[in-house]
């Protein structure tokens, strides 16, 4: 690395600058345009992951021998990509990218072969589907004490648990199920349609465009191959779970950005006993807030990010990020909500939706690993 | 490119100055603490020390000259950055201390920022306080009544200041005064007067509860008189809106620089705090390893951690100010931003960890207790919390300081 990429720096590269106003106008004509329709339709409309496919998101890390663009992958712009698409709609943003947090996930851990095996059918026109399913349906779920188990029988692994908050679970094609074979956690790759796969679908407080299952994996068997991470090379269940938590905090960025960009204006529209309510300390104050924390959260998004692509150490700068980000974002959404009173709980206005959407973050575990 | 750790040529200055605060300031922390406004004599090095350090090759490899092919503007990481990393060392150590270290003073930096040439070299080595508030005059710094007047080749000073840090162990104060009360803050000047000026008189030394090793002063002046030219920057009255906003806006403009580097003394101590309670805690069997999930920790891990995320946070908004004024970037919302932000987080932390460590932080053989007892000017000096948040809320909002008051 030159002299001068290891100064402190918050200057984009110029691809990511070209790149950064790619997302930001799709995220805006694509995402933010029927960002509510899909909320209350409980689903993204007909067609429209494929339209995200001239984004290439998924196509750029996969290695050339398997048909892909083989372009290294750069966690910072990932991270950018997220949050310039967060910014449109959390929800469908997080749909956009599950199937790469699956592939970034299995180039991670997977061997030539696996690679192979597992990330050819994205090397397609349309959007392949597929998906990470870790979290568990425990208030106490914990990635590092997995309750599902795989157990080799022969040549296959037999699984057994129950899986929640899997993204896109209902149309994946492939789900890499996180689960602990003698305490020690990896990833199964199941096909969707295998025996004894259960999916059925959850409603959750937000994140309603996208379509989140419970899985059950009832006696599922797999072939050996399928599974990712050896004795050799352990699964790096870490590395899955803080990638993923600055992907979904990334998202949080973009949406507390659209929810401060809204307030911003509304505060300084309404009227109240003859002059804009922003005129009120009361009011003005907590729209400084949300200025100041957003940029909080930003910069440390920036840095866990900016680590991880440089190859050092990030994993505390992760968990803090997720910590600041969890709770900042739902301070944010609470705000924006606030400020516009009773108008700000009518579904009328985008706040009551960011509001619920926003709490997603310090929920959300091992989605949209970038 | 995106990066947000410290250059290498910066870290390395930062562990040198690390090393000095921790083997040459904090052994005498609590010393002066009990000691109150005497002169810490061990400093006396320590301040030459840092004047041959600020003369010679700042930021190391960062400063050479290396122009991009492509033309763009090389990015810097300068003095400002160093400023900011320096002060976290520095209070990391003890803020009342580095508050007393010769030529640390406020002064200085108005002096640096505004000065001529000439001036420089007859204030550049002065030991300078800063003069601003007085007792009917805090955060309205507009509404100063401190008059100077014109006469022959003097100005003549009449007024009262308080709040003046290390104005007992200053050589000269940087005072604010006005040179005709009715026309507003276009009328606001400042002079460089010595402390032996006729009509100067230190009134007090106020008693504190923190930052008891650095003086802070009661000054009145008398019919104090001081050279012409002793005026920092123009002296006459900006007539037109345009011109009285410029005028005053060069006044405020030091801010932009100090409000990151208060802000960066707040963190400086907020990070002793987390350092010694790790300690501590680490010490009876606490592990705190950013293992399991916030909700699945204790509850003093839980917080442990959210004091940890807001302290980082609060540095790299600090770092982010400093940048943008090494690039020669308007920076006055961001400035304000790490100050709100690292005033409010600096005492939530330095209360929070003395309650955390219970009789070991309440008492006084550990430090703890002073960091809280420190750190709570750092949200009220150079702007207090409100003050920041309003400068940020204006500029979030578009509004003027008559829209939004």
């Amino acid at each position: 690395m030159s002299e001068q990429a290891k100064l402190f720096d918050l200057t984009l590269t110029e691809e990511q600058r070209i790149t950064r106003e790619m997302m930001k106008k799709f995220s805006e004509v694509q995402l933010r345009a029927i960002s509510r329709d899909a909320d209350e339709a409980g689903e993204a409309p007909e067609g429209f992951y494929n339209k995200t496919m001239e984004l290439g998101l998924s196509l750029i890390p996969i290695p050339e021998e398997v048909g892909g663009a083989g372009i290294p992958r750069s966690p910072v712009s990932n991270m950018l990509n997220a949050e310039d698409l967060g910014k449109g709609d959390m929800s469908l943003a997080l749909g956009a990218v599950t199937p790469l947090a699956f592939i970034n996930t299995v180039i991670d851990n997977g061997t030539k072969e696996q690679q192979e095996a597992f990330l050819s059918p994205f090397i397609a026109e349309e959007f392949v589907p597929a998906t990470i399913a870790l979290m568990e349906p425990r208030a106490t779920f914990e990635p590092s004490e997995l309750q599902t188990s795989a157990v080799k029988e022969g040549d296959v692994y037999v699984i057994n648990g129950v899986k929640s908050m899997v993204l896109l679970g209902d149309s994946a094609q492939q789900i890499l199920v996180i689960a602990e074979e003698n305490g020690t956690a990896a990833g199964y790759v199941v096909p969707a349609g295998t025996e004894g796969l259960g999916i059925e679908n959850e409603k959750n407080m937000g994140l309603h465009a996208v379509n989140t299952s419970k899985v059950t994996l009832d006696n599922v068997k797999v072939p050996v191959i399928n599974k990712l991470g050896s004795e050799e090379q352990p699964f790096d269940l870490e590395r899955l779970l803080d990638l993923s938590r600055l992907g979904v905090c990334a998202m949080s960025l973009g949406c507390a950005e659209a929810m401060l960009e809204y307030v911003t204006e509304y505060v300084n529209e309404r009227v109240a006993f003859g002059e804009p309510i922003s005129h009120r300390q009361s009011v003005a104050f907590m729209v400084a807030n949300i200025a100041i924390e957003l940029e909080a959260m930003r910069l440390m998004v920036y840095r866990a990010a900016s680590r991880a692509e440089q190859g050092l150490d990030f994993h505390r700068e992760a968990y803090l990020a997720q910590v600041i980000c969890a709770e900042k974002a739902m301070e944010i959404g609470n705000n924006g909500v606030q400020l516009l009173g009773g108008h700000g709980f009518i579904r009328e206005h985008m706040v009551e939706l960011w509001y619920r959407n926003l709490r997603s973050v310090g929920v959300l575990e091992g989605a949209a690993c970038i | 490119m995106i990066n947000l750790e410290i250059s290498p040529g910066h870290q390395n200055l930062s562990n040198m100055i690390n090393g000095m605060a921790k083997s040459m300031i904090r052994p005498l922390s609590r010393k002066y603490d009990i000691k109150e406004h005497e002169k810490a004599v061990e400093l006396e090095n320590l301040a030459k020390m840092m004047e041959k350090m600020g003369g010679g090759g700042l930021g190391g490899g960062d400063k050479k000259d290396k122009k991009e092919a492509s033309g763009a503007p090389e990015i810097k990481n300068g003095m400002q950055m160093l400023g900011v990393i320096g002060a976290m060392e520095m209070c990391w150590a003890c803020t009342g201390l580095t508050l007393a270290i010769p030529g640390m003073g406020l002064g200085n930096a108005a002096i640096d920022a505004v000065a001529s040439d000439e001036q420089k070299e007859r204030f550049g080595k002065v030991f300078a306080a800063m003069a601003i508030t007085e007792p009917g005059t805090g955060s309205d710094s507009a509404n100063v009544c401190t008059t100077a007047e014109a006469d022959g080749d003097e100005w003549v000073i009449n007024g009262e200041k308080i709040f003046v840090t290390d104005g007992g162990q200053c050589t000269h104060v940087v005072v604010w005064a006005t040179l005709d009360k009715s026309v507003g803050k276009a009328a606001i000047k400042s002079f460089v007067v010595p402390k032996d000026a006729p009509g100067l008189e230190v009134v007090r030394l106020e008693k504190k509860m923190g930052i008891r090793a650095s003086d802070t002063a009661a000054i009145t002046f008398t019919n104090c008189r001081i050279p012409r030219d002793n005026i920092l920057g123009d002296a006459t009255i900006a007539r037109t809106a345009e011109e009285r906003k410029k005028a005053f806006g060069g006044v405020m403009q030091t801010f932009d620089n100090t409000r990151p580097a208060v802000g960066a003394m707040a963190n400086g101590v907020a990070r002793a705090a987390l350092d010694m309670t790790r300690e501590i805690l680490e010490k009876e069997g606490v592990s705190l390893d950013y293992g399991k999930r916030r909700w699945n920790s204790s509850a003093l891990q839980a917080e442990f951690y959210n004091m940890e995320a807001d302290y980082e946070a609060a540095r790299l908004l600090i770092l982010k100010a400093a940048w943008l004024a090494d690039n020669k970037t308007p920076n006055s919302k961001e400035a304000s931003m790490c100050k709100a932000k690292s005033g409010r987080v600096g005492s939530y932390i330095t209360l929070r960890c003395v309650e955390i460590c219970s009789s070991l932080g309440y008492g006084e053989e550990y430090l703890l207790e002073k960091f809280a007892r420190d750190s709570k000017i750092l949200d009220i000096f150079e702007g207090t919390q409100q003050i920041q948040q309003l400068i940020v809320a204006r500029h979030q909002l578009g509004l003027s300081s008559r829209e939004l008051k």
